[in-house]
């Protein structure tokens, strides 16, 4: 960008060339007021070319990658002599105690001694991406050498070449993924990315307000609860659900039919007032204040709120079925220290350490061996099915399916069109 | 102006314009600002809103072009949203001059005896910037919820149906915008009613005007710069306002405004085009409203 600059000098010039006009007046006053003035629209005319000129080159430079297809290259690996490394993850998404620390990356850090820059920098997968695609387009350092994003984040970066490729000799404890998490459509055989933690999206309910329950999506549309449900905001979780209430396979192969068929199912809720909002993660705020009883819902935050505001809420996976996520760990492709990114996975793929973590966060932990370990800790919370499911509770979940570029963007544009209403 | 032209000409008539030579140097400090930080940005934005997509492109994937369809296609699109946020710009605006223009008038002239009252009013006008904007539209979502005291008590007296609600309704959005903005609009009127001279009242008066039409004829012209001042500050960032709308704070999904569509296509739809094509749009009908706006209050001088 900086070979444009000298395009700034022209903000110094100055024409010097009298432009011919009338003659001045004799009085020497108006004499000297009209030379001010000349002299400075020329002045101002200049600058204001070379302004233009100017921010236009920069303009240029600045977003000439805007529409690049060419994929980055990575970036040569520091690591043997940096040992440290930069973990970008969600919220309330290890363990902590309670001064704040995190006691397994402490362990991590003395048994390594790789230093962990700990950051709680992702909020949400489209804020985080819309904050470095560009610095990922051109290769270059996002200040995190890894990051934890949802599956179909995972796959737009590694489908845009925005992530390295990992070395499997540096995490020999890759043997405990769990082999159900192995060939995900997106990265056959974990080249790219390894699971962090997982979840369901399912249903909950205000266990006060609704004594019975409820079963399936179908009861969300229940005229009962008119005006008091609450969907997310994450397309997949959503429609997934919607989807699957329609029988739909989500893992499988659909297409436009079923999706225009679900969407329509969700446009007829939301216009009739049935639901009431459509939201990310502050959807547990309707939930709190009683603003939505029923809602398509994440699985470990209602052990969350169960746990803050009173055992109040109850979670489900729909009858016709759930959807299951994960996030995933990723090298981003300008990280220099992709080897201490590969030591920290490694860490984390031990099922004992794996335990503690999921005793915290109470989502799912994608790590084999994990169970067993986590009943040492705590027998009940080996029970938790939102936390450890056995094969029943998963194979009542799905994952779905990855969408291509034009399917992403058709599909989320219907999507968007009712969050947005007219 | 003219006049310190004019007797610097007669002193010293070369002096204008090596003066300028110095004054254009000092400028560019502040001139390199401009162009790095707003221009560039804006020639930017406006390239980005042409742009089309790349041929065999992923999502989110553009070229440089001279699409100009862009507009019409997210005028068709978002028509709706562009009206109801000036829509709503305006009923916030009025709303908040109809309540800032008494508590102005309060301050600014029936406290004047009092300092310490005038002092301790400004005080709480202000006080609630010391605590986030975002913090105090949360706290009214939570106010304002199904099961909050006000709204139950409003449905047991029977002025609300009992299956209505509040928040994520157009009534909340613009009860928030108007909150938000209401210092915005008090400070500028209480500025100008604090100078006003009472003894242009009292003429009215004594020429036998009634109260109404001394606060019509006198009152409300002397005030005229604090109100258009005020509703300025509260229209232009009202209209461009996404978080009141926001689903996530007092909106739902039929209370979107520009500011959330806009985001919704840069974020998530990655339709950069889009996004900026409505930007632009944005930029360019405040600029037009504002415009005529100011020419027709005759308040051009203010600006």
């Amino acid at each position: 960008m900086w070979q444009y600059l000298p395009t700034l000098a022209l903000l110094q010039t100055e024409t010097e060339s009298p432009v011919n006009r009338r003659p001045l007046p004799q009085d020497p006053m108006m004499r000297s007021l009209i030379a001010q003035a000349r002299q400075m629209q020329l002045n101002r005319r200049t600058l204001l070319a070379g302004a233009g000129a100017g921010a236009t080159a920069l303009a240029l430079a600045a977003c000439s990658t805007g529409g690049g297809q060419a994929k980055p290259t990575a970036a040569a690996d520091t690591s043997a002599t940096d040992k440290t490394v930069n973990w970008a993850n969600w919220a309330a998404y290890i363990d902590e105690d309670e001064s704040g620390g995190y006691p397994t990356l402490e362990r991590f850090t003395e048994e390594t001694g790789i230093a962990v820059n700990y950051e709680v920098a992702v909020d949400d997968n489209n804020t985080y991406y819309g904050k470095v695609k560009d610095q990922l387009a051109l290769g270059k350092d996002i200040g995190a050498d890894t990051a934890v994003l949802t599956d179909w984040m995972a796959a737009r970066w590694i489908r845009f070449g925005y992530t390295q490729e990992l070395n499997h000799d540096n995490i020999p404890n890759i043997v405990n993924l769990n082999p159900a998490l192995r060939d995900p459509d997106f990265d056959k055989g974990r080249l790219h990315t390894l699971p962090w933690q997982g979840g369901f999206a399912g249903i909950c309910w205000n266990k006060e307000a609704i004594p019975g329950g409820i079963e399936s999506v179908e009861d969300l549309w229940n005229s009962d609860l008119k005006g008091r449900v609450g969907v997310l905001s994450e397309m997949r979780d959503t429609m997934g659900l919607i989807l699957q209430q329609n029988g739909v396979d989500i893992a499988g192969d659909w297409g436009d039919p079923e999706f225009d068929a679900a969407i329509e199912v969700l446009r007829e809720q939301v216009e009739s007032g049935q639901v009431r909002n459509i939201k990310g993660n502050s959807y547990l705020e309707d939930l709190k204040s009683e603003d939505t009883l029923a809602a398509i819902c994440w699985s470990g935050d209602i052990t969350v709120i169960n746990a803050e505001a009173g055992d109040k809420w109850e979670f489900a996976i729909p009858t016709a079925g759930g959807t299951l996520w994960n996030d995933n760990f990723l090298v981003p492709i300008g990280s220099p220290r992709k080897a201490n990114a590969e030591a920290l996975m490694n860490f984390y793929y031990d099922p004992e350490v794996a335990a503690e973590v999921a005793a915290w966060v109470n989502f799912i932990t994608p790590v084999a061996g994990a169970k067993e370990a986590a009943i040492a800790i705590d027998p009940e919370l080996a029970e938790n099915q939102l936390i450890f499911p056995n094969e029943e509770t998963l194979s009542n979940a799905h994952i779905f399916r990855s969408l291509s570029g034009a399917e992403e963007q058709k599909y989320q544009a219907q999507f968007q069109s009712i969050l947005l209403g007219a | 102006m003219a006049f310190a032209a004019f007797q610097t000409a007669e002193v010293v008539p070369q002096a204008p314009r090596k003066r300028s030579r110095i004054a254009l140097f000092l400028l560019l400090p502040g001139l390199l600002y401009l162009v790095l930080f707003f221009v560039t940005p804006l020639i930017s934005l406006l390239l980005t809103s042409l742009q089309q997509p790349a041929e065999f492109g992923d999502i989110g994937q553009y070229e440089y072009a001279f699409n100009w369809q862009n507009y019409v296609t997210v005028m068709s699109d978002y028509w709706p949203h562009i009206v109801r946020s000036f829509g709503y710009a305006l009923a916030a605006t009025v709303f908040a001059l109809l309540f800032s223009y008494p508590l102005a008038y309060f301050i600014g002239v029936k406290a004047r005896r009092w300092p310490m009252l005038q002092g301790l009013m400004l005080v709480l006008v202000i006080a609630p910037f010391f605590i986030s904007f975002l913090l105090r539209t949360l706290a009214w979502k939570q106010l304002l919820s199904d099961e909050s005291f006000i709204i139950t008590s409003l449905k047991a007296l029977s002025l609300m149906a009992p299956d209505a609600h509040f928040t994520g309704t157009p009534f909340a959005v613009i009860f928030g915008l108007t909150y938000n903005f209401i210092p915005f609009m008090t400070l500028p009127l209480y500025t100008t009613l604090e100078r006003l001279d009472l003894r242009y009242l009292e003429a009215g008066s004594d020429l036998y005007a009634n109260p109404f039409t001394v606060f019509r004829k006198v009152t409300i012209p002397l005030s005229m710069p604090g109100i258009v001042a005020g509703t300025l500050l509260t229209f232009i960032p009202a209209a461009g306002d996404y978080v009141n709308a926001s689903r996530d704070f007092l909106g739902g999904p039929d209370t979107q405004m520009m500011g959330n569509v806009i985001e919704a296509n840069f974020l998530v739809l990655l339709n950069y085009p889009a996004a900026a094509a409505l930007s632009i749009i944005l930029m360019a009908a405040i600029l037009v409203l504002v415009g005529v706006y100011v020419k027709r209050s005759g308040t051009e001088d203010l600006l």
